[in-house]
């Protein structure tokens, strides 16, 4: 079954119709790369995933759940929102972190106040905090990044800084995480060891959206790619086949221009 | 009238300055924070009715201000006469809660919507988000801007003797009538230690800061 489906998402920013009837679906497990040229909408996409941009029409269902129905304003009330909002993780193109906090801190911070609101809160908060700890550690380590734990953003690199961000986004246990052009703001040589991050939790079998310009990266690690121009989905399928044998004229001519640059 | 005479009333007068200082700034920081937010709102007749709240205070003379708090009370219903201290401190908590808020709102709105946008993915409330995570930025980005007016604030402090307050300036000026000029100048001597301490304490607080950058 389908762990994430999104239904006919339609958004407009003024009179600029930005995403024309999006509609997929992802299996539990899988990666899916979104690719398409600047101002395909692909960002808006993601963040309409993610209740950033509010879509005009459609749904997204998560485990069979209405998550979001245009349709139906009780699925837009802020205090719900902001609890649907974890199955889904979001990496940023500028990753976001929080400038005054060490990296442990931005992985714990939001863990930590979702804490407060248990029940057993007071009673137990040297056991939970430690335990939060404890677990930032260990996700800090699987990214590379134990040495950095007390540094802060800006004593890190953008390669860090943005495995801190995933680190970050993992520590919630989203459904779904997702990743907007995550290697779009850093020097090609610390490029890799983000996509080596990625592709490592694509081994381990992390539900993933990408966002990327990073065609072979796309082909090597999704399972299925999606080509979207001009806010609709030209072509999707696997990602071999959409990557090497695109079956759309235009999804051709994106491929070529990539080549041609490489 | 010796040195010593003149030190203990100037130095009296320039506890009122101090005292107008604090009660001045105690209230005017959260006031503006509060007018800040309200210029931000969307709600927009409230966001305009706030607006020309601090276009009146930034664009006409404090010291008018301070002659409107005292003496409008007593033309509309004769009688009724604030002491003076309390006008002076109504005066300048809306006079400087107006600058403030326009630097509080430069400041929220130099947080990167990133940071914002950041809290909201990881499931935080806009309460939390504006503690946890923009808060500090802000004070961070406006401790420069703040220390001027603070600084500007400690001087303005004598613009008070416009409605009698007894501060230093006017008990200055009060030698001079007896043709005794240097305490006019002496009053200068208070002025530059106490904004020497608060320069300081400002620095102090750049640098308790300077752990991360934004």
């Amino acid at each position: 079954m389908a762990i994430l489906q999104v239904e006919n998402i339609q958004k407009k920013f003024g009179k600029t119709s930005v995403l024309k009837g999006i509609s997929f679906s992802l299996e539990e497990g899988q990666a899916l790369a979104i690719i398409g040229s600047s101002g395909s909408g692909k960002t808006t996409l993601l963040r309409c995933l993610n209740f950033l941009e509010t879509p005009d029409v459609g749904t997204i269902r998560v485990r069979d759940e209405v998550l979001f129905d245009a349709a139906d304003p009780s699925t837009q009330r802020e205090a719900e929102v902001r609890k649907k909002r974890l199955h889904f993780g979001l990496v940023f193109q500028s990753f976001n972190l929080f400038p005054q906090y060490t990296a442990l801190k931005n992985v714990m911070l939001a863990k930590e106040l979702l804490a407060q609101e248990r029940s057993d809160y007071k009673a137990n908060r040297k056991e939970i905090l430690a335990e939060i700890r404890k677990e930032a550690l260990a996700l800090l380590d699987q990214m590379g990044l134990a040495d950095r734990a007390e540094h802060y953003p800006h004593q890190l690199s953008g390669g860090q800084q943005q495995r801190v961000a995933i680190a970050r986004a993992l520590a919630l246990h989203p459904d779904i995480l997702c990743f907007d052009e995550p290697t779009s703001a850093l020097d090609p040589e610390l490029t890799g060891e983000v996509l080596k991050v990625i592709r490592s939790l694509a081994d381990k079998k992390t539900t993933m959206v990408i966002v990327t310009h990073e065609m072979a990266f796309a082909r090597d690690v999704a399972d299925q790619v999606i080509f979207m121009d001009g806010g609709v989905i030209v072509e999707q399928g696997p990602a071999r086949q959409v990557i090497e044998q695109p079956t759309q004229e235009r999804t051709r001519q994106f491929l070529a221009r990539y080549a041609q640059k490489a | 009238m010796s040195f010593e005479t003149v030190t203990i009333t100037m130095m009296k007068g320039f506890m009122l300055n101090i005292q107008l200082f604090v009660i001045t700034l105690v209230l005017s920081l959260p006031l503006g924070l509060v007018v800040s937010f309200g210029t931000m709102s969307k709600f927009k007749p409230l966001s305009w009715l706030v607006r020309l709240y601090v276009y009146i205070m930034r664009s006409t003379p404090l010291m008018l201000q301070l002659a409107v708090v005292y003496y409008l009370p007593g033309i509309l219903s004769p009688g009724h006469i604030l002491p003076r201290m309390t006008a002076a401190s109504v005066a300048f908590v809306l006079n400087y809660a107006a600058y403030f808020s326009e630097i509080f709102r430069g400041g929220i709105q130099g947080v990167p919507r990133g940071q914002q946008e950041a809290g909201q993915v990881l499931g935080m409330t806009r309460r939390q988000i504006f503690f946890q995570v923009t808060l500090l930025q802000v004070v961070k980005r406006i401790v420069p801007p703040m220390g001027n007016e603070i600084i500007t604030l400690v001087k303005d402090t004598s613009l008070s003797n416009f409605i009698m307050v007894g501060e230093i300036i006017k008990l200055a000026k009060d030698f001079g009538n007896k043709g005794m000029i240097w305490p006019l100048f002496y009053a200068g001597f208070f002025f530059l230690v106490f904004n020497g301490v608060v320069t300081l304490l400002l620095s102090r607080t750049e640098k308790k800061l300077d752990y991360f950058r934004v």
